[in-house]
């Protein structure tokens, strides 16, 4: 078919603005690492009674013990970086509607005393200049709602 | 385990936009191509299972809307969220439960009708990952750096697996994006999320694809050179990224080795003849291949650089093109399956692969794959 006569017969219907949305719970462990980054600029994490392991973001079951978890433990806002990228593609963030201006830095972070990692914005977008291993340290936004975007990126500490 | 046959198998052709078709018109041409070449009539197929995501779909229940076109109305229809590979294998798995001698599995998917960043982000935790952007590509850049930062995998050899397949794909009717490139093209396509480049990732793609399993007893009565499913695993990892070691692949060795004990195979590099694995992005097709027993880890790169994996090497891998050159997703994996029963048949066609005894077939789920399933086929029970 002929891409004019293509247009003219085959129809397709847009869904337009339509969202679903969605209030999603925390939990309490979820919520007072949500609540730590907004008041106070800390981490906390949880640790294991069986294995050890402290767990960040925290919650409430260890999966490979499958124990829950109670001792809520600070972990350090500073670490080093797991693995990183550097993203060139833009990408309209559900949050906002808006698209967050590209390249942008994009790292795993394993903060000090944690077992686990965290994903979050890394402030380098040049990726000769990230390594795996490199120091890192946790920028705070001034307004804070208790979310993961309290944490404005991650500044690297060697360059 | 009893003995399970493939005994038909069909799929659409894999297009950027399928525009003249809805989802269930591909279901349909999928469902109606397994039956003709098994063989059959709807009436013979005693239960289906749909495969679909709703967030694709843009419908909830997405696996319930095509009842019509699968044939499924008045019959045990049940429904698989995720990729074909473990689609199908449910569907074995009610055959082997002695209720049904037939299972239908079918599955559908159209890239085109949605926004795929804005789908792959879904996949991630709401409360601390979604609203930081990461989707498919971002999250399996962190793998890819994780992966070769370890082994020391460099970026050219993650080239050579885009080169190969895009190639393969022009002997595959099917396939979407058959090219043919070099290395430097490939090393000087823009990056997308470094260290992955435009030439190593996978298209968007809408397509559907359909297979029929059949008991021992119901496979004999049928006119047709029985595909028989020597093993079947699956294994998960975690679902937080932050929790998994990223450069690793524990989960798909895991897979590996139990559908490997399953099928008798004790060293899969000399037993299988042929893979078909989903190689979304190039650094998997590595990393996989690993996984799955056919180099030790970290030798991925050096295996890809040796030929041995092209269509006309020791081990061919994705000699039907790959998910590079189509992937419409929760399908690409059911095609890894269908791909290794037309190679052990012998009815690949054009891109037949001499000699194939025992195929390896894999399909993954969840980011940097989350989850994977092995199949092992073969000629004979
Ligand atoms: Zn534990």
């Amino acid at each position: 078919m002929a891409m004019a006569e293509e247009k003219k017969l085959l129809i397709t219907l847009e869904s337009g603005e339509a969202e679903q949305p969605f209030r999603w719970s925390a939990g309490i462990y979820g919520s007072r690492f949500l609540t730590e980054l907004r008041d106070n600029k800390r981490f906390v994490g949880i640790r294991c009674p069986k294995c050890g392991k402290v767990y960040v973001p925290p919650r409430r079951v260890c999966g490979p013990c499958f124990v829950e978890l109670s001792e809520l433990v600070p972990v350090s806002d500073e670490g080093e970086i797991v693995t990183y990228t550097v993203v060139s593609f833009g990408f309209v963030d559900p949050a906002t509607g808006k698209q967050k201006p590209v390249p942008y830095g994009y790292a795993v972070i394993k903060l000090d005393g944690a077992d686990t990692y965290l994903l979050h914005y890394v402030d380098e977008t040049d990726p000769a200049k990230i390594r795996v291993g490199a120091r890192v340290k946790a920028v705070f936004e001034e307004e804070r709602t208790g979310s993961m975007l309290d944490i404005k990126h991650f500044e690297l500490l060697e360059r | 385990m009893e003995p399970v046959a493939i005994v038909g198998v069909g799929m659409t052709e894999m297009r950027r936009e399928r525009k003249a078709d809805g989802y269930a018109d591909l279901v349909y041409e999928a469902t109606r191509k397994a039956l003709d070449d098994a063989g059959m009539e709807i009436g013979e197929v005693d239960n289906v299972v749909t495969v679909s995501n709703d967030f694709f779909d843009g419908r909830t229940i997405s696996s319930m809307a095509v009842q019509d076109a699968c044939g499924s109305y008045d019959k045990n229809v049940s429904t698989v969220e995720g990729d074909g590979t473990f689609g199908a294998a449910y569907g074995l798995m009610r055959i082997l439960s002695g209720s049904f001698g037939t299972t239908l599995v079918c599955v559908h998917h159209k890239g085109s009708e949605s926004r795929m960043p804005l789908i792959t982000n879904a996949m991630f935790d709401p409360i601390y990952e979604r609203f930081l952007g990461i989707e498919a590509i971002t999250s399996s850049a962190l793998q890819a750096r994780a992966y070769m930062d370890k082994y020391g995998i460099t970026e050219e050899q993650c080239a050579l697996v885009s080169v190969k397949n895009h190639r393969n794909a022009f002997k595959n009717p099917f396939a979407q994006l058959p090219l043919e490139l070099t290395v430097e093209e490939v090393m000087a396509s823009p990056y997308i999320a470094d260290p992955i480049k435009l030439l190593d990732c996978c298209p968007i793609s809408d397509g559907a694809s359909a297979v029929i399993l059949a008991s021992e007893e119901r496979a004999r009565k049928l006119d047709v050179k029985p595909v028989w499913v020597k093993g079947v695993a699956y294994c998960s990892d975690a679902y937080h990224l932050g929790d998994r070691d990223l450069s690793d692949v524990r989960a798909l060795e895991e897979a590996a080795r139990k559908a490997y004990a399953m099928a008798g195979i004790g060293d899969p590099a000399r037993k299988v003849d042929l893979v078909e694995l989903y190689d979304a992005f190039t650094y998997m097709e590595l990393m996989w291949l690993e996984g799955l027993g056919f180099c030790a880890r970290g030798e991925g790169g050096k295996l890809a650089a040796s030929g041995d994996t092209a269509a006309d090497g020791r081990l061919p891998v994705n000699a039907s093109g790959g998910c590079l050159s189509g992937n419409p997703v929760l399908v690409a994996g059911l095609n890894r399956i269908i791909e290794c029963a037309l190679q052990v048949r012998g009815d690949a066609g054009e891109r037949q692969v001499d000699g194939v005894k025992t195929a390896v077939a894999h399909g993954i789920n969840g980011p940097c794959g989350q989850s994977h399933c092995v199949w092992v086929l073969g000629g004979e029970k």
